[in-house]
């Protein structure tokens, strides 16, 4: 089977990227948004609060709120909620078991390894439903020029 | 009547609308509508013995109805019902 392609134009990932070594060594987390289609592509993206009580170096929680927010934003700007991304400080950017435990369908799950405050990879995921593991996306980066 | 929105993940089963106008007077009343509409919803938001799945939670306006009556939360014309998937992590 072909890989999903998840295509990731500049603005969107200096806003991941440069929240995720702000909050670094906690976990930072936030929602990305775009088109969906045979190739997705995330053209915008904002952060939001990990709300996780306890090891924020290892875990991430999302409020209930800030999902509802997400999904309006989506619908306000006529884009397509395509996934979450977080970080894993001083980890490598690889799912953990956390992480396919809470996975849900149709989502992309950007990760982004940040050691010292400094992004390392990105990588991206989506859920398969059916045998519940995650298969790798292929990321393409996209200058759009101004 | 009130308005539910539908989390992107799971609009593959209401035929990708955002937004449903169901029927009731609680909660519980206008997700058994919802699910009328949308058979295949159910067994994606409620288990085998009909309760809200643990993963998924459910908000009238800005209030998850846990700190409300739960599933007996009265709903208004005009309230809107949001389903919402648990979003963490490690
Ligand atoms: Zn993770």
């Amino acid at each position: 089977m072909n890989k999903h392609i998840l295509k990731i134009e500049e603005s969107a990932l200096i806003i991941m990227q440069k929240h995720l070594e702000n909050t670094w060594p906690d976990e930072g987390c936030g929602f990305f948004f775009g088109k969906d289609g045979a190739v997705r592509t995330v053209t915008a993206a904002y952060f939001v609060q990990n709300v996780k009580e306890g090891d924020k170096r290892r875990r991430f929680e999302i409020s209930g709120l800030d999902y509802i927010k997400a999904e309006q934003y989506a619908l306000e700007h006529q884009l397509d909620l395509l996934g979450v991304f977080h970080s894993h400080p001083n980890h490598p950017a690889l799912p953990s078991e956390h992480d396919l435990k809470q996975a849900v369908s149709f989502f992309s799950y950007i990760i982004v390894s940040v050691y010292d405050g400094l992004k390392k990879e990105l990588t991206s995921w989506r859920l398969n439903e059916e045998r519940k593991v995650f298969e790798q996306e292929q990321v393409v980066f996209v200058e759009v020029p101004i | 009547m009130s308005k539910v929105i539908i989390p992107t993940p799971l609009r593959k089963f209401t035929a990708q609308t955002a937004t449903v106008e169901t029927s009731g007077a609680t909660v519980a009343e206008a997700v058994q509508d919802l699910t009328d509409q949308y058979p295949d919803l159910r067994k994606h938001l409620l288990d085998d013995t009909g309760k809200v799945r643990s993963f998924i939670r459910i908000f009238v306006g800005d209030e998850d109805i846990l700190a409300l009556n739960r599933e007996e939360t009265v709903v208004e014309n005009d309230t809107v019902i949001s389903i919402v998937p648990a979003i963490a992590g490690g």
